[in-house]
């Protein structure tokens, strides 16, 4: 914690908390991480895997469902023929940006503070984009030939459309889940071994030891390793970038007022920081109570997220805001009139929802006592993923449902079967992460070792203080 | 043929009697450090150290050169990239034109995307696969493994080892060398 300065009038400021509190040395830093994934399972564990694989349970029920009844089952209709179904993979997909960026481009700017919570985050991602996947694969209504959008010859001698964004995003989403694994799992090698060489069975000393590759420790590795992890990082960066930003000329390049805007790229890659910063929140503050990992993810690291949170939820406004300057400054009526319409229409209500979650909530993070309170912060957490889902809803049903002509206007009403996918997507996310919180090292152990003081190689030779691992 | 050191360890043809080398322990990442830029003074050149973490220093100490993985990523990148444009050129322009909303058949600008995501999708590969080859993982055996106290390297111990290939390497010379430069738990190898 920091020293209670009274009152500090315009004087250096306070040297930053230590990024691990506690005390720890390399030991027993090892221990607390990896007693996670080897202690007994706790019964909650139990408990909480049960629940979302239930989930996970109605999710196929209502796939197998939608694929023997047809899109039908769903709210889509005339109109309206993006539901649920893209608004959940957009929000899906915009969830996992926030994993990237934290091991990414936190990594290229040196943010030492990353090595906490980046592990977590990566592990969030690739659940994302794993539930995410799921939706547009089962909106293409006849999923047996969801094939034909790779490039796979066929007996019809065509090729996939590759002027059309929808096919981008196809490249894009792989890509993204791909390295994000990819990048996951070259980061765990190193901690994958620390577990085996604790393995206490020969079953876990098998599998641990099979995954970790027979990594020891060599530092000709560890020279290879980091360069290859730095190259990684630099090719992540551009990637997460692109990949909302494709996500976002499925609308873009499309011709509906509302979604025909050049702003829609750095709008939902900002968005989607936006969100996946919240759910990484939402997720890791009960972890960290329940798993004992609170020396590692202090409320410092919490405190820096709320920052992110609140920077890039003022982007999101402002990116509202430009959109309806933009409706009225372009004189382009149908413009103008999908903008009144989101706001006055028949689904302010939505829109209202969107706007307090996302641009009024973070306010609250001006306040630092706000911005380090463990409830203000989680409650705030919830409800930017929850306007970040409306914002989505907003831009997706609105424009579609009020276009050009009037006599083709529609209301769009999810059905049960919807309401019963989404809840199922959630199933499959938390069965995978629990399944990670168990059975994987959550945090970064071998990243985190060499920012404590005592990983210094001139360790000892000077004083220690507070600062000294933070640069 | 003669096969490459590593090869012809994990196919057994050592001879039993060769110890694959020697093994010291050290207190703490300095110490290790400093270790091992005796060692690379003392004319040693098949010698690694082992850490939980990476230490800073390390790759001068021990006289470590720049890796060539940046190249090899490289090379990945530019296949993605070209080889995506191709790809589209000749599936959209020449292999089945189909002519959509007016727009050429040869539309560069469309096939931005997907040619940045293949460029970065190889890049990727390129990176993980040239780390593997590079640091020959996976290597599920390796004698350092026999030693007991191994097992904390990857927890809160540092190791420094010397192979018998090395031709330096002298059981008695090398283990005085790492008596006096402060190792502890001074262990022959077995293959």
């Amino acid at each position: 914690m920091a020293v209670a300065h009274t009152n500090p009038p315009l004087q250096q400021a306070p040297p930053d908390e230590p990024l691990v509190a506690g005390g720890h040395d390399f030991a027993s830093a090892t221990e607390t991480v990896s007693r996670v994934a080897e202690s007994r399972t706790p019964k909650g564990w139990y408990v909480a895997f049960a629940i979302a694989v239930t989930f996970l349970g109605v999710l196929a029920v209502v796939i197998s469902y939608l694929l023997w009844e047809g899109v039908g089952v769903w709210g889509v209709n005339n109109p309206v023929g993006w539901g649920w179904a893209i608004v959940n993979f957009v929000w899906w997909i915009g969830i996992g940006h926030a994993g990237t960026l934290i091991s990414a481009i936190l990594f290229l700017f040196r943010q030492k503070w990353r090595t906490s919570i980046n592990r977590f985050a990566e592990a969030m991602t690739i659940f994302a984009v794993a539930c995410a996947g799921i939706f547009p694969g089962i909106h293409v209504g006849r999923v047996w030939v969801a094939y034909w959008l790779f490039p796979i010859p066929n007996q019809m001698g065509i090729w996939p459309q590759f002027r059309s964004p929808l096919l981008w995003d196809v490249f894009a989403v792989s890509t993204y889940a791909t390295i994000s694994v990819l990048f996951w799992y070259v980061g765990m090698v190193p901690d994958l071994a620390t577990l085996r060489d604790r393995a206490k069975t020969p079953l876990r000393r098998i599998a641990y030891g099979i995954f970790a590759l027979g990594w020891r420790g060599s530092h000709r590795h560890w020279h290879v390793y980091e360069v290859a992890y730095l190259v990684l990082a630099g090719v992540s960066t551009p990637l997460v970038l692109s990949v909302h930003s494709v996500v976002s000329f499925d609308f873009a390049v499309s011709v509906l007022p509302g979604w025909h805007t050049t702003i829609f790229p750095p709008y939902f890659v900002d968005g989607a920081i936006f969100s996946g910063f919240a759910m990484v929140m939402t997720l890791m503050i009960p972890a960290r109570q329940w798993f004992g990992l609170k020396d590692f993810v202090t409320l410092r690291h919490l405190e820096n997220m709320n920052k992110i949170l609140l920077a890039t939820g003022m982007i999101v406004g402002y990116a509202y805001s430009t959109e309806f300057f933009i409706a009225w400054y372009s004189g382009n009526l149908y413009e103008r009139f999908t903008f009144i319409h989101r706001a006055l229409g028949p689904y302010a209500w939505a829109y209202w929802i969107m706007i307090s979650c996302n641009v009024i909530s973070p306010q609250l993070f001006w306040f630092r006592r706000l911005r380090r309170s463990i409830p203000v912060m989680f409650v705030v957490s919830i409800f930017v993923n929850i306007g970040m889902w409306f914002e989505r809803y907003v831009i997706v049903v609105t424009s579609l449902a009020s276009d050009f002509l009037p006599s083709s206007w529609d209301y769009f009403s999810p059905t049960l079967i919807d309401v019963l996918t989404y809840l199922g997507s959630f199933g499959l996310f938390f069965t995978l992460f629990l399944l990670f919180l168990r059975f994987l090292p959550v945090l970064a152990l071998a990243e985190i070792k060499a920012i404590m003081p005592q990983a210094h190689a001139h360790h000892g030779h000077e004083p220690a203080h507070a600062g000294h691992a933070t640069e | 043929m003669r096969l490459p050191h590593f090869l012809r360890l994990v196919t057994g043809q050592l001879p039993e009697d060769n110890p694959f080398g020697i093994v010291a322990e050290f207190d703490n990442p300095g110490a290790l450090l400093h270790a091992a830029e005796a060692v690379r003074k003392a004319g040693y050149r098949a010698f690694d150290v082992h850490s939980p973490f990476p230490i800073h220093g390390m790759d001068e100490a021990m006289g470590v050169r720049r890796t060539i993985l940046p190249f090899l990523v490289l090379g990945g990148g530019l296949t993605g990239c070209v080889g995506a444009l191709a790809m589209q050129i000749w599936m959209m322009a020449y292999d089945y034109p189909l002519v959509i909303s007016g727009k050429p058949l040869m539309s560069i600008p469309a096939y931005i995307p997907v040619t940045f995501e293949l460029t970065i999708l190889l890049s990727g590969f390129a990176a993980v696969g040239s780390m593997l080859f590079l640091n020959f993982l996976p290597m599920l055996y390796h004698p350092l493994f026999k030693h007991e106290p191994f097992r904390k390297a990857t927890d809160n111990a540092f190791f420094l080892s010397i192979e018998a290939r090395d031709k330096q390497f002298d059981v008695e010379g090398t283990r005085s060398l790492l008596e006096s430069i402060g190792g502890r738990n001074i262990t022959l190898l077995e293959p």
